[in-house]
């Protein structure tokens, strides 16, 4: 589903580079983490796998696609396979939860049938029914997170990005979150997580890739996070 | 159902931005108005050259006994120097085939007292004291001045008259307004893109995080882009009906109703030629507001 081959990313003005040589193949339907320490390019890994960033050197393959030979129009397309989540939940705080999930498919030019159907669906599916008109600001941290988790999943995905998506909720929580994201795993989508989360990693027993200056130092499957920081 | 997004969008829009919405259709409306009325000066400047260039010719005017030309020496032009100068006139590359018009001493004559029928003078003045001359027409109504020099100066000859001489200074006053007026027009036309492309900017601020979203989820360039074109496109509109009613008035008021009765000899512009800047017009403020929004927005839309 997604394989880096021999990727580098150096962002311009660095003399360091953020990935060196990386090889990684996930497969369709994997859970992965991604860990290592602050500033060792997992966000930068993700980044380029939604092609926001080109590769300095080396490809990558989503979904069977050279993301070095996409035309830049294509982009958009190719986003709608993938969705993403992040650690500061990134909501319209001027829409309710409703529509904030909606907004993702009325920009893509779902059908309004189709809207109307789909967003109740998974709004029940991430258990936030019954909160469907509340603006974000009226949510525990949580609920926004499931909220962007919705929005990321409406869509039904190939592959779901989450960057940090605990980092800014409480241990409790997180586990509620990761429920979540383990179930959407199971029906089929790839998910790829960078996190900072020992006691999340270590429980979950998923495929675990560390990075380090930009290398890739581990890849276990069934792994733990593997070193105190 | 897209549409209905959008339309809501562009009202948010437009709401959130009305002020500056406002200033950029007054800056459209005031540089549209100046350009087109330009544009018709340009028209009006064209018509008249056309008007006057068509009647005007070259008139050389031969010696009589009295004339103190510098080809003269205080003797009738004779056969012999008549014959020379038209020779002179007809090798002329610039002469209009058959361009050359002998006016006799008699028909001088009859052409003043037709002009002063009804004054006194016509009685003291007597057929001899009128002055031969050739009349002849330009191929070029531009391009006088060597057959002006050719013939100045010959035997015979008087005075060379060419109502261009006069007329040139005139044009080119007029053209040095048409364009100081462009100029003026296109300086507030390059404002008026900035202003555009600063409000887009601005527009496109307050809306960064929808902006990033609609990325992130794979909304389309086209689709991101398109509330901030129908904005612009929308202001540049009206700026641009309201320019076009502002010359409409102006032609209509100082050109038809003053003007055309007033000066009747000449022609002035009319429906047509207002018609044709009014579509300029409305082309120009088109551009000006897709390009910069094209240009402005795409910024946000690129990684
Ligand atoms: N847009 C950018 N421009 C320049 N340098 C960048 C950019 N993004 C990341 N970097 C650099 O690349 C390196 C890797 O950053 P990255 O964000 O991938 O780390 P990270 O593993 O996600 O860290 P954290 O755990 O703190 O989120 C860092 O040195 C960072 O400064
Ligand atoms: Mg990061």
């Amino acid at each position: 589903m997604i394989r880096f081959e021999n990727v580098s990313k150096t962002f311009e003005g660095q003399s360091k580079a953020a990935l060196l040589n990386v090889n990684v193949e996930i497969e369709k339907g994997e859970f992965v983490f991604l860990v290592g320490t602050s500033g060792s390019g997992k966000s930068t890994f993700l980044r380029l796998v939604l092609r926001e960033h080109r590769t300095s050197k080396g490809h990558i393959m989503v979904a069977g696609k050279d993301l070095n030979r996409l035309a830049s129009w294509r982009i958009p397309q190719m986003r709608r396979q993938i969705g993403t989540v992040f650690q500061d939940f990134r909501l319209l705080p001027n829409k309710t939860v409703a529509e904030n999930v909606a907004f993702a498919l009325q920009v893509i030019g779902k059908p309004r049938a189709h809207i109307r159907k789909t967003v109740p669906e998974v709004l029940e599916l991430v258990g936030l029914d019954g909160k469907e008109d509340r603006l974000p600001d009226e949510l525990s941290g949580g609920e926004q997170q499931r909220v962007a988790i919705a929005r990321a999943f409406v869509n039904r995905p190939m592959i779901l990005i989450a960057d940090e998506p605990t980092g800014n909720l409480d241990p409790g929580t997180s586990v509620g979150i990761m429920k979540l994201l383990d179930r959407i795993n199971r029906t089929g989508t790839t998910v790829v997580m960078a996190t900072h989360d020992v006691s999340i990693v270590d429980q979950m027993r998923k495929r675990v890739i560390e990075l380090e200056n930009g290398h890739v130092v581990r890849d276990e499957s069934r792994g733990v996070y593997g070193y105190q920081h | 159902m897209r549409l209905n997004y959008i339309l809501s969008d562009l009202g948010i829009g437009l709401k959130r931005n009305l002020s500056m919405t406002i200033a950029v259709v007054v800056t459209i409306w005031v540089s549209l108005s100046l350009f087109g009325s330009a544009l018709l000066a340009r028209e009006q400047v064209e018509l008249m050259k056309g008007n006057w260039y068509d009647k005007i010719q070259i008139s050389i005017f031969l010696c009589t006994k009295d004339s103190g030309g510098r080809g003269c020496s205080g003797a009738e032009v004779s056969q012999e120097q008549k014959n020379r100068i038209r020779q002179v006139i007809e090798s002329s590359p610039d002469t209009a085939p058959d361009g050359v018009f002998g006016e006799s001493k008699k028909e001088a004559f009859d052409q003043f007292k037709k002009l002063y029928k009804d004054s006194p003078i016509v009685s003291t003045v007597t057929e001899d004291q009128m002055q031969e001359s050739f009349r002849v027409k330009l191929k070029d109504p531009q391009r006088y001045q060597n057959l002006v020099s050719a013939v100045a100066g010959l035997p015979g000859v008087d005075t060379v008259q060419d109502l261009r001489q006069y007329l040139d200074p005139l044009f080119k006053a007029l053209n040095g307004l048409q364009v100081g007026a462009l100029v003026a027009a296109g300086l507030l036309l390059v404002a008026a893109l900035m202003q555009i492309s600063n409000t887009i900017r601005l527009a496109a601020y307050a809306r960064r995080r929808e902006i990033g979203i609609m990325r992130l989820v794979g909304a389309s360039n086209f689709y991101i882009q398109l509330p901030f074109l129908l904005e612009a496109v929308l202001a540049a509109l009206i700026g641009a009906l309201l320019a076009c009613g502002t010359l409409w008035v102006g032609v209509y008021f100082v050109v038809m109703q003053r003007a055309q009765e007033t000066f009747r000899v000449w022609q002035w512009v009319g429906a047509t030629e207002t018609f044709r800047a009014t579509v300029i017009m409305v082309v120009v403020g088109l551009i000006l507001a897709v390009v910069p929004t094209f240009l402005t927005t795409r910024k946000y839309l690129k990684v």
